[in-house]
């Protein structure tokens, strides 16, 4: 008996390693390398020879190009920031409202369900660039509803005097109206998060809700009582999701490829990449932090 | 006067008043009033909101199935008077369809199992083999997802470019790595090392499934003296189906959908994402005869771009629309 036995723990730890190692090495070799080397290249002048690639330190030239000399690096970044702050409460707020609808009993829920997961199969960069300003459907649009058809066919027209008349202010009517506009984006934005919500809120017990029955609570005290609370950490994981979400595909995105990819000006790319990577963590760190200090947890 | 007081008696008489009792007791037109007027609400909220996804869907269908003249006929809104295949088979032409769906089915259905083979393991020993230094570890897999692909895509792109494990192939032939770019290489090193397309969200699903799978699965394995990796294999996996189909049916239709790696990889292959993107120039309107034909022919290409993935929901609804629950990443 040489050899010295080692206990399962330790085999298991050891494995562990084993079973971790590919995601590990891709993980340094793949993510955190690059990661760091972007950072590098951002302070630098890249030109790529035949062999390889020279860099040529320059300071903070790159981010001074991409804030102050190009035209629209700041303007689409802020425009991006804006929009993902515009969407984000109204997706939320829908997909919570979607899903307490979907989690109730009803002939032909299931094929509900599946339509409205529909848009999150369909998503495609490619196809929504091709399909913004569809002509014919616009065409479409037109003559079967008379009316100035936008994209999904749907109108604010009326919303906006009733709301106005009812004494609501005109910020807050502007954003609903344009919500009511952007329906179809919000619809399609949501399929993720509706699933995250209908998954929270079959987990909540049926006890509660008899109990709070029988000492006459109403549905809508129900509500705000033990559904919303019980699924604020859902609502902390949703948001998070839906900024990451709304990061992935933008014009940003696209002028940092363009900038890589078009004008070879890799210096510039990477540190437009890094000014967006640093504002995305900027704003999750202050969502996640404003969010969690009112998030509930049952256990 | 007189008639309504005796109106007003005969209302009062005590059989009178017990009798209305005894109905509203029995029928509870309140309730069912409420509960009526719910289901009506509902229905009306559900039936809209599948109105504003399908729309454009049904919009693109009846577009492409009709014939040009067609376009021009003002009595045409919806149902086409001429119904045609020519706008799909031109089209198909266009995006050599057959040739750039199996391309993109192979790079798809290559990287879904290799990121869940990858993932699953990795979510494995994050959730049962714990090491020191595990969670730290776990931590940053999180992190991984928060990072937009953007942020290392100067360095990626240089890094297939002249692609060299650790000097190994320069050292040995002198030359200054090998260009992976142009084929599916990219692809296939990244899914099989979990750093892929969302990969550390597939890691982070598997781990939520393995710690809710119950511990005495794996025990009565160690006692049958099964290895580690035999129980992984034989016992765990088996019992994993639910989160294996929901990490392989996203990493296939996320892959399929995407053309951020497509275009940086592998941008001279036929591969629907970049035949559709270059759709709009091969069909401008100077070429087939107008604004409208062109809308004619991006509306089939769209519809012929979402058909394949259309065709596969059909079948596979059910595993994304239970996903969640089924995978218990939320509790």
């Amino acid at each position: 008996m040489a050899k010295r036995k080692i206990g399962l723990e330790q085999r298991k730890a050891l494995y562990g390693v084993l079973f971790v190692s590919p995601w590990l090495i891709g993980f340094v070799v793949l993510m955190l390398v690059p990661f760091f080397q972007s950072l590098w290249f951002s302070f630098n002048k890249l030109t790529i020879t035949p062999e390889g690639y020279t860099l040529h330190f320059i300071g903070l030239d790159n981010y001074r190009f991409s804030l102050f000399v190009d035209a629209w690096y700041v303007r689409n970044l802020t425009g991006a920031v804006s929009n993902m702050l515009l969407n984000v409460p109204l997706i939320i707020f829908f997909s919570l409202f979607t899903a307490s609808l979907l989690s109730q009993k009803f002939r032909g829920r299931m094929f509900a369900r599946a339509i409205i997961f529909l848009p999150v199969v369909l998503a495609s960069g490619v196809i929504a660039k091709l399909d913004s300003g569809n002509f014919l459907a616009a065409l479409m649009g037109n003559a079967s509803t008379d009316m100035e058809g936008n994209y999904s066919g749907l109108q604010s027209i009326e919303l906006r005097p009733v709301l106005l008349r009812a004494g609501m202010s005109m910020d807050a009517v502007d954003y609903l109206a344009g919500a009511v506009d952007r329906i179809y984006q919000i619809i399609s934005q949501s399929g993720v998060q509706i699933l995250i919500f209908l998954a929270g809120l079959q987990s909540i017990s049926p006890s509660l809700y008899e109990a709070a029955k029988m000492e006459g609570a109403t549905g809508y005290e129900a509500f705000w009582k033990i559904t919303f609370p019980m699924i604020s950490p859902l609502i902390l994981t949703n948001t998070i999701y839906t900024i990451i979400d709304s990061f992935y595909n933008n014009s940003v995105t696209g002028m940092i490829q363009n900038y890589a990819f078009t004008q070879l000006n890799f210096g510039v790319s990477a540190a437009m990449a890094w000014l967006y990577f640093l504002v995305i963590s900027l704003i999750l760190i202050v969502v996640a932090w404003l969010v969690s200090r009112r998030v509930f947890y049952y256990d | 006067m007189n008639t309504n007081r005796v109106v007003n008696a005969k209302h009062e008489s005590p059989a009178f008043l017990r009798s209305v009792i005894r109905w509203h007791e029995r029928h509870q037109p309140v309730e069912k009033a409420k509960k009526w007027l719910w289901i009506l609400t509902r229905t009306v909220l559900v039936f809209g909101i599948c109105f504003v996804i399908l729309y454009p869907i049904i919009t693109k269908l009846s577009i492409a199935l009709r014939d040009p003249v067609d376009l021009f006929d003002s009595t045409v809104v919806w149902i086409p008077r001429t119904f045609t295949m020519e706008n799909i088979e031109y089209v198909m032409e266009r995006l050599r369809y057959p040739q750039a769906v199996t391309n993109t089915f192979l790079l798809s259905i290559g990287t879904a199992v290799l990121q869940t083979i990858s993932c699953a393991l990795a979510g494995y020993g994050f959730a049962r083999l714990r090491f020191p230094g595990s969670n730290i570890l776990f931590a940053l897999v999180v992190f991984t997802i928060v990072i937009p692909p953007q942020t290392i895509m100067v360095p990626t792109y240089l890094h297939f470019r002249f692609f060299d494990v650790f000097g190994l192939y320069g050292l040995v032939t002198g030359k200054s790595g090998i260009n992976l770019l142009n084929s599916f290489w990219p692809f296939f090193i990244l899914s099989a090392f979990a750093v892929g397309l969302k990969n550390g969200l597939y890691i982070f699903i598997f781990r939520q499934f393995f710690r809710g799978l119950p511990k005495e699965l794996e025990e009565a394995a160690y006692v049958d003296s099964a290895g580690i990796f035999q129980t992984f294999y034989r016992v765990v996996l088996p019992n994993a189906v639910p989160a294996i189909a929901t990490v392989m049916l996203f990493s296939f239709i996320w892959q399929w959908n995407d053309s951020y790696y497509v275009s940086m990889f592998a941008p001279n292959h036929t591969l629907l994402a970049r035949m559709l993107d270059m759709l709009p120039g091969a069909i401008r309107p100077e070429y087939v005869g107008g604004i409208a034909h062109t809308s004619l022919y991006l509306n089939t290409g769209i519809l012929l771009g979402i058909l394949p993935i259309f065709i596969l929901y059909l079948f596979a609804q059910r595993y994304f629309v239970e996903s969640v629950e089924r995978t218990g990443l939320v509790g």
